[in-house]
């Protein structure tokens, strides 16, 4: 398990590089993006619809490749090294949901029995292992979800990204997702960048928020969170909350209108 | 109330009047989803038989239920035996149909080009009339049995290979994503995501395929005529005409027709056993 360093003393772990990205169509989705990614950063990738945040994370995904500039990671990636989570649970229907979590191991080609603590500690940490044999199907929206945290960390990536995961679920099962995804990235040490349009999900959650604006998309300003970590329900009434949420609200209002 | 006492969803006794008619109109449902076709089918039974007796029309016209049912049990030797080879090109058709058509739908999947180059001589296969084709390939082809099979085989690949190259191109394209982030390989891919995925879609088109190899194995006896394989039903058909033994007739046709019924029913259970765990189609739901 690697521990998250303190603010000031991250290494990097990769670097976007002045990335455009124009699709058919001279729809430029991506200008002059440029964004230096921390071990143990919880980066939220904050702006309105068609900013270009899903574009951001699919390029650094490497499942498309930027028009110009780069994305450099500072050793070469791994299979492992990067986990996904997509606004919706992306799982096989066909599959338990211990299979399911299972999934990145079997590409690699490992066997089952040599990973099924891994398997069962993932979901234990997201309170699914008692749900291990059942069907997708037959899991709640919010559990769903569970399950797809656990398989993008059950490799203990260094690197998570996740695009509006939970932007379609119910708030209190969201506050509950937001409380648990912390503990998570504290226990495994990983690092975060995590796409959302709402402002206090990305104050709740990071300590790097990316604000951004669209046509063209790019990036308009970096707001730093500093309140410390660990952050629970009390860090969510908190006076200090409330003052990070407004410069955010200040900053994206100011993006929208750069716009 | 004189019948069993009505019980509510879960058992329990039904305590008031709006529980106890739902109750009622659920039983209702359920006994009239059984008795009615079976009502209906006796109710023309005797339609059947009363229009020949009324009418007086001599049985090599048409015959009524009770000289049918005399033929199906008094010649069942020779309809069971035209019925196992029917049964048997139908059935090898069909599995030939499943593994030309899905393993067609494969490779074109994975090879663009071979889609290219085939794919349009699947679509006039598919177009043309088996009934006319038939009497070319007993031309060129020796053996009856082989003759019989390819005719089947092409009415019978062309549903499994559509459906199943649907199927394979219907994967969630997050979850595409997914394998791709990890790394997978075309065989992974293939594998462990486009084949499940292409499953439902394949069951529906080897439902289709059953009912069409049984169908193309008919017609291919009837043009093969009999010599080297024995005869099968569609030639006890024809045969029993030419001797104006009508009931015959009838009688091997029921017999067709419950073969088919049967086909059907099979492959339907078998779809909803690799189905119920996962699909919604396999779903029971409310209303
Ligand atoms: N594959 C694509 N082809 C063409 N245009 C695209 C494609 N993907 C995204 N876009 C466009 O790029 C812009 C940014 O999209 P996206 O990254 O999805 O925004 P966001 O995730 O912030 O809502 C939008 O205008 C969208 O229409
Ligand atoms: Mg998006």
């Amino acid at each position: 398990m690697r521990k998250v360093a303190p603010f000031d003393d991250r290494a990097e772990v990769l670097r976007v590089n002045a990335v455009d990205k124009v699709f058919p169509g001279d729809v430029q989705a991506l200008k002059d993006m440029s964004l230096s990614v921390r071990a143990g950063d919880f980066i939220s990738l904050l702006g309105p619809s068609g900013c270009g945040k899903s574009t951001a994370l699919r390029l650094i995904a490497g499942l498309s490749e930027p028009t110009s500039g780069r994305i450099e990671w500072d050793e070469p990636r791994k299979d492992g090294d990067l986990g996904v989570v997509f606004q919706e649970p992306t799982l096989m229907p066909w599959a338990t949901v211990s299979q399911n979590v299972y999934l990145p191991f079997r590409l690699e080609g490992k066997s089952y029995t040599s990973v099924r603590d891994d398997i069962l500690d993932a979901l234990k940490l997201v309170g699914l292992d008692k749900f291990q044999n059942s069907y997708p199907r037959e899991l709640s929206g919010g559990m769903k979800m569970r399950v797809s945290i656990a398989r993008a960390m059950v490799t203990q990536p260094k690197l998570i990204l996740m695009d509006e995961p939970f932007a379609a679920l119910d708030e209190i099962t969201r506050f509950k997702l937001n409380n648990d995804l912390l503990e998570m990235q504290a226990r495994i040490g990983c690092t975060v960048i995590f796409v959302t349009h709402s402002v206090f999900e990305s104050v709740f959650l990071s300590d790097r928020i990316v604000v951004m604006a669209a046509r063209p998309g790019r990036v308009i300003e970096e707001v730093r969170v500093d309140a410390p970590y660990p952050r629970d329900e009390e860090f969510r009434t908190s006076a200090e909350y409330a003052a990070h949420c407004r410069a955010a609200s200040k900053a994206l209002e100011h993006a929208m209108e750069a716009a | 109330m004189t019948d069993a006492p009505l019980t509510g969803p879960m058992g329990k006794p039904v305590v008031d009047a709006e529980e106890a008619r739902r109750a009622r109109k659920r039983k209702i449902e359920a006994t009239a989803r059984y008795l009615l076709p079976v009502a209906v089918m006796i109710l023309m039974i005797w339609l059947w038989d009363r229009i020949v007796v009324w009418n007086e029309i001599p049985h090599f016209i048409l015959p009524g239920p009770d000289r049918v049912w005399g033929s199906l049990t008094g010649d069942w030797p020779i309809l069971w035996d035209a019925a196992l080879l029917t049964g048997r090109i139908t059935l090898m058709a069909l599995v030939i149909a499943v593994v030309g058509g899905a393993g067609l739908a494969i490779l074109f999947n994975q090879s663009k080009m071979v889609e290219l180059s085939l794919y349009p001589y699947a679509v006039i296969l598919q177009v043309t009339p088996v009934v006319a084709i038939a009497p070319l390939i007993f031309i060129y082809v020796e053996s009856k049995t082989v003759g019989m099979l390819l005719c089947a085989w092409i009415v019978a690949f062309f549903p499994v290979l559509s459906s199943t190259t649907l199927g394979l191109n219907s994967v969630d394209h997050n979850l595409r994503d997914l394998f791709r982030i990890y790394g997978a390989s075309r065989w992974q891919k293939l594998w462990m995501l486009q084949l499940p995925s292409a499953l439902p879609y394949f069951l529906g088109g080897l439902k289709i395929a059953g009912g069409l190899s049984l169908i193309g194995a008919v017609v291919a006896e009837l043009v093969a005529g009999t010599g080297g394989v024995g005869t099968g039903l569609a030639f006890r058909i024809q045969e029993a005409g030419y001797r104006l033994n009508i009931a015959r007739m009838f009688a091997a046709l029921a017999i067709v027709a419950a073969m088919g019924v049967f086909i059907f029913a099979a492959l339907s259970l078998l779809s909803h056993m690799l189905l119920r765990k996962w699909h919604e189609s396999a779903l029971k739901r409310e209303g």
